[in-house]
């Protein structure tokens, strides 16, 4: 027993005596010249002052995104010996809210959805970054719309890291023109060529919103994208992100259930989308563009975000077997407008470290590398086309430049409740039929939080 | 060990239980230092792994058995008083600080709005009754009550009776006790091959297709059948539970009451009625409450599969939802609060049965 | 042992047969699955394997009568058909079917003939690709290109049976001291604690994760291994204790009555008689507890990888491995595969302890 109790204590000292030694990072410093109007954080980080620091962050790109992301910011570790340390989940909605209500946020979090981040931005958790950037840098590397959909209640409560575009239709390139199709450049052409498809015995269109917990997000989109179209940016802005409460657009206004509508037209006219309704409810929206690839296409045009690629059929190559164009705009006094969705990365804790390593993500230097493989588009004016790995995203970014205007999907913009909630719930019972669409509009609208 | 065999009534001695104290101090100094090691320390993962296990398995069972020397050696009257909360006193204080707290605080929110800054009484518990989506919800969930317990525990009891009579048991029970083992992403990939919308992926569509008939979005669009395809996963998943506690309880019924009837000429009907029936009563009533609070709580069956769209809603998916998507910390509440008090008469039952009991 | 009728031996052995293959076409379908290459996966069904009569084209074309229109119905060898009917194909007798292929104003009919195949493509890529971490292209911004590999699943499987393991037994551990304790102690609240812990079955444990995660970052538990067993064991605990009084409650009483008027303490009777007598019940409760941790995600996420980079475990490297937006979901056939394997093996370790008499020597009457 007294040995046992000896044995005991003596381990018990000896254990609680090991410790860890840090081993001390080493910096080489920013090259010169790189960045210009930097934060006195991002220079005192890049003469090296900060090395052995760590800064954690924590979002929901996982595996390959995660490589991408590690590879992006691996020159700016060496530069400064920061040492950025990011985890990402698959259920990051989930987790993100009672993570940071519990004290252990992480310093940086990536926001796919701004609507998610005005939650915590209430609570007081955001630290904002007015309080140190360079704010006459922040006007010139970014279009004032960015900026605008940065500040939530009264800070700017985040910087815009990456962006992807939503306005493109994808289509069967060599089928596509074998058939003798022309990609239209108006709404009235893009009706005429659907027509075409189903006259030679076709589906034009696929279409598919099935995404398990997150079922519905792609009919949202649709709904954003016909909104862009048939209303003004204001209402849009209104509908989507309202300034307060007395601004807003409910779902249950005209304009809204005018989109609908006319979203409705198009998904359910006769013949008009590959399988009907049964089909888009059904099927999972990354295997909804394969009949595209097809001997002959199931369908020949299918509207999705850049990212849709990765769920192409391997082998398929772009501008050989597929390709893409801008969906025309409708109402010629709504111009051409574009749908955008992209990652804010918000700052949680105050710490010189943290404050470099935002003002990094400031600056198209913190993509080039994503930007060569592929997978992301760079909000940031500094970054020239040359960047961008492919001739398709090299196309994409043009697109978006050419548009008259860019905004971003509103479902992520709106509140949790309803953007990642009774939106989606909407939008499938409509769709099912379960409900009429004036009932949908009515019980997506009641989840609107009232402040 | 020799000295706890047998009990040392009156042989109070104050230097042992100083020792025993003392025992129990270090135990606790010890599992500290480990725990503090474990954490910061940079040694291989492997090597990490075997210690944290030895550390943490072998920290609980020590801790019980410094305890109860300790507690052996006080005068016998305290002993007899005190070694009842030996027994129950972790796994009691461990459900406080783990649910029971959590669960009064959560009832506290529900009467709040919902960033609990105002109190507005029952208004919570009018909506959660009230909301189509929530009447959705809730006769959802009674469906799965009713259909995924009976047939849950009816396979589970007729696999467990039928194998131990086969040529095949450890096959038979290991088949089906298999999707048990399937995480439930893993799940949700095995029934996309069968209810998917495309023939070319989905079976019951590929056949539906072959014998003429017209593909369907079974999940979606077959309301309100789809609930019930949803049932089905979930049962084909928890049948292995049922069946293997059903299965241990059979095996513990004596071979020499059998045979006695078997001799009587009963049938294998009677035998099941009258012999093994009653002998796993207790068994059957321990695996419906179970599976019943199981379909009430279900969630990640629907929410991988449907994410409650289309009809097929169900309490978890809401609360889950309201609680964390949604930030609406009054509303999740008291959707949790109606979830706990609709099993308030299952467990009354229960209770019942227990109290039946004899215990010393 | 009683020899039961061959007719109903028969009887018995075939209907559970036919559960049992009911039960285990979808397993067999996600392993048919999980060896086919992606593009097969997502463009054939599994079954497909199996081989069938299926319709192969010939590659010969059949021109169309002279002066057919194509918005007419088209007659063919005697055949009369619609367009929509010739998409479909139509079957000419005689083993072949023509199939139109195209559109309406460009398709042509081709010539099918009916004939044993098989989709036989398999690959062992898939369980590469889950056990030794994928590899990605990653082009640098100088042009040349570098192959990253993302990480092998080594790591996240130690660390799952680091978090497992201990998850298991501690509960069990404590939840059978205080079944013991239930069932066979007298003590002041008894029956009002009992209630609490069969009460808290019902409880959802998100809702305690925010209170709890607050309590660990002051604790500093978060992010470690105690952090998230002492989580599983609290969140297992009613079911465990629940499971284990129903047993252990149900145990003859003369047993231990014979045992203490032998002088035993309640110490040694619950470790010497009660533990070994319940070891069907501890394996019953071990298995699916073991199972639960297993696969659990959402738990291990909040208390272990959020406060701890590196602890990351097998359900949250599985779930990563599909990408950001599920593209590669096919890779989940292998890794579900992958993550069965340790419960498998566990499930069979125990299953040897359901064995039937274990209870006859020690039950009179």
């Amino acid at each position: 027993m007294k040995r046992v109790l000896i044995l005991a204590l003596a381990a018990a000292v000896l254990l609680s005596l090991m410790g860890v030694s840090m081993v001390g990072a080493q910096a080489s410093g920013c090259p010169e010249g790189l960045f210009s109007m930097m934060s006195a954080e991002l220079e005192s980080a890049c003469s090296g002052e900060l090395a052995g620091t760590v800064v954690t962050m924590f979002g929901p790109f996982t595996d390959e995104d995660e490589v991408k992301f590690n590879t992006s910011v691996a020159e700016f570790e060496g530069w400064t010996g920061i040492d950025i340390q990011y985890t990402g989940t698959k259920e990051f909605e989930a987790v993100v809210r009672p993570t940071v209500e519990s004290g252990a946020a992480p310093d940086i979090i990536d926001f796919p959805q701004p609507g998610l981040l005005k939650g915590l931005v209430d609570g007081g958790y955001v630290i904002d970054t007015d309080t140190f950037l360079n704010a006459e840098w922040m006007q010139q590397n970014y279009l004032q719309s960015w900026l605008d959909m940065a500040r939530i209640g009264d800070i700017s409560a985040g910087i815009w890291a990456r962006f992807n575009a939503k306005s493109l239709v994808w289509y069967p390139k060599a089928a596509f023109e074998a058939a003798g199709y022309a990609v239209p450049t108006t709404w009235e052409e893009l009706i005429a060529l659907s027509d075409q498809i189903v006259a030679d015995g076709g589906a034009p269109w696929c279409v598919g919103i099935e995404s398990g917990a997150a079922t519905g997000w792609p009919a949202t989109d649709w709904m954003e994208e016909f909104m862009l179209r048939t209303t003004s940016l204001e209402n849009y802005d209104n509908w989507s992100f309202p300034a307060d409460a007395a601004s807003r657009l409910p779902f249950t206004s005209p304009e809204v259930k005018a989109a609908a509508e006319q979203l409705g037209a198009l998904w359910f006219a006769e013949n008009y989308v590959m399988g009907g309704r049964q089909a888009i409810a059904g099927t999972f929206f990354g295997d909804a563009p394969r009949p595209m690839f097809d001997n002959p296409p199931g369908c020949y045009m299918h509207k999705q975000g850049n990212f849709i690629t990765s769920f192409f059929p391997e082998g398929a190559v772009a501008g050989e077997d597929y390709s893409v164009f801008y969906l025309p705009g409708i109402d010629p006094a709504y111009g051409s407008p574009f749908l955008v969705a992209g990652d804010i990365y918000a700052m949680f804790n105050d710490r010189p470290e943290v404050r470099a390593v935002m003002d990094f993500f400031t600056r198209g230097e913190s993509l080039k590398a994503w930007l060569a493989t592929g997978g992301a588009l760079s909000p940031h004016n500094d970054t020239p086309l040359e960047w961008y790995g492919s001739e398709l995203e090299r196309e994409i970014a043009s697109l978006v430049a050419g548009a008259t205007s860019v905004r971003f999907d509103g479902s992520d913009l709106q509140p949790g409740a309803v953007g990642a909630g009774s939106f989606w719930k909407g939008m499938t019972d409509w769709i099912s039929g379960t409900v009429d669409l004036d009932t949908a509009l009515a019980e997506i609208d009641a989840a609107w939080p009232t402040e | 060990m020799e000295n706890i065999k047998t009990r040392s009534d009156d042989q109070f001695s104050i230097v042992e239980l100083g020792l025993a104290a003392l025992a129990v101090l270090a135990t606790f100094a010890f599992l500290y230092g480990g725990f503090v090691f474990l954490r910061d320390s940079g040694i291989s993962q492997i090597l990490t792994a075997l210690l944290a296990v030895v550390w943490g398995v072998g920290g609980v069972a020590a801790l019980y058995y410094v305890g109860n020397l300790f507690i052996e050696k006080l005068p016998h009257n305290w002993t007899v008083r005190l070694q009842p909360f030996l027994f129950v006193g972790p796994a009691v204080a461990l459900l406080a600080w783990y649910l029971a707290v959590p669960t009064v605080r959560t009832f506290a929110l529900s009467l709040y709005n919902a960033n609990s800054t105002e109190f507005i009484g029952l208004k919570n518990y009018q909506a959660v009754f009230t909301e189509r989506i929530m009447l959705e919800a809730l006769s959802n969930n009674l469906l799965w009550m009713i259909v995924g317990t009976t047939l849950t525990v009816g396979f589970g009891l007729l696999i467990a009776i039928l194998a131990d009579r086969s040529g095949f048991e450890k096959t038979a029970k290991s088949l089906i006790f298999l999707p048990m083992a399937i995480s439930m992403v893993g799940a949700g990939v095995i029934w996309k091959f069968i209810f998917d919308f495309n023939p070319n992926i989905g079976l019951v569509n590929a056949a539906v297709v072959g014998l003429g008939g017209e593909q369907q979005a079974w999940l979606s669009l077959v309301q309100p059948w789809n609930n019930l395809f949803l049932i089905i996963v979930m049962v084909w998943l928890q049948t292995g539970y049922a069946m293997v506690l059903i299965s241990a309880a059979i095996k513990g019924i004596p071979d020499e009451l059998l045979e006695a009837a078997r001799v009587d000429g009963a049938g294998e009907v009677l035998i099941f009625l009258r012999i093994i029936v009653p002998n796993i009563a207790g068994t059957l009533l321990t695996v419906i409450t179970t599976v019943v609070i199981f379909t009430l709580k279900i969630f990640d069956v629907v929410m991988v599969m449907t994410g409650g769209q289309f009809g097929t809603e169900v309490i978890g998916v809401r609360f889950y939802r309201e609680m964390w998507t949604n930030g609406n910390a009054g509303y999740g509440s008291a959707i949790a609060i109606v979830l706990l008090i609709a099993v308030v008469p299952v467990m009354i039952y229960n209770l019942r049965e227990f109290s039946k009991r004899r215990a010393f | 042992m009683h020899v039961m009728k061959r007719r109903a031996l028969w009887m018995v052995n075939g209907a559970l047969f036919i559960i049992v293959l009911l039960w285990t076409i979808p397993t067999i379908g996600l392993l048919v699955s999980s060896i086919r290459p992606r593009d097969d996966i997502q463009s054939s069904g599994w079954w497909t394997v199996v081989p069938h009569l299926g319709w192969v084209s010939t590659g010969e074309q059949r021109p169309l009568p002279e002066g057919q229109t194509r918005d007419q119905p088209i007659t063919i060898d005697g055949v009369t058909a619609t367009y929509d009917e010739w998409r479909e194909g139509v079957d000419l007798g005689n083993g072949t079917r023509l199939v139109w292929v195209g559109t309406l104003r460009l398709g042509q009919l081709e010539v099918y003939r009916q004939e044993w195949t098989a989709s036989t493509r398999f690959t062992l890529d898939n369980y590469g690709q889950v056990l030794a971490g994928r590899e990605y292209e990653i082009r640098n911004t100088d042009g040349t290109t570098t192959m990253v590999q993302g990480d092998n699943l080594m790591g996240a499987f130690l660390n799952s049976l680091t978090v497992t393991i201990p998850a298991t037994i501690i509960p069990i551990l404590i939840a059978a001291f205080a079944a013991y304790g239930f069932s066979w102690m007298r003590f002041p609240g008894r029956r009002l604690l009992f209630i609490m812990v069969v009460a808290l079955l019902v409880v959802p444990l998100q809702i305690a994760l925010k209170p709890i995660l607050t309590d660990y970052v002051s604790l500093k538990l978060n992010g470690t291994y105690l952090g998230i067993w002492l989580a599983h064991t609290g969140f297992g605990l009613p079911l465990a204790t629940y499971l284990l009084y129903n047993y252990i409650s149900g145990l003859p009483r003369e047993l231990l009555e014979s045992a203490f008027i032998d002088g035993a303490s309640h110490f040694t009777v619950f470790v010497r008689l009660i533990l070994p007598l319940s070891v069907p019940a501890l394996a019953s409760f071990a298995i699916f507890q073991f199972l639960w941790v297993w696969n659990d995600y959402l738990v291990s996420l909040i208390f272990l990888s959020l406060g701890n980079q590196d602890a990351q475990v097998l359900t949250m490297r599985i779930a990563a491995l599909v990408g950001q937006r599920g593209q590669d979901w096919y890779l989940l056939t292998a890794a579900a595969f992958v993550s069965m394997v340790v419960p498998i093996v566990v499930f069979f370790a125990l299953q040897r302890y359901f064995v039937r008499g274990l209870m006859a020597g020690s039950v009179k009457g």
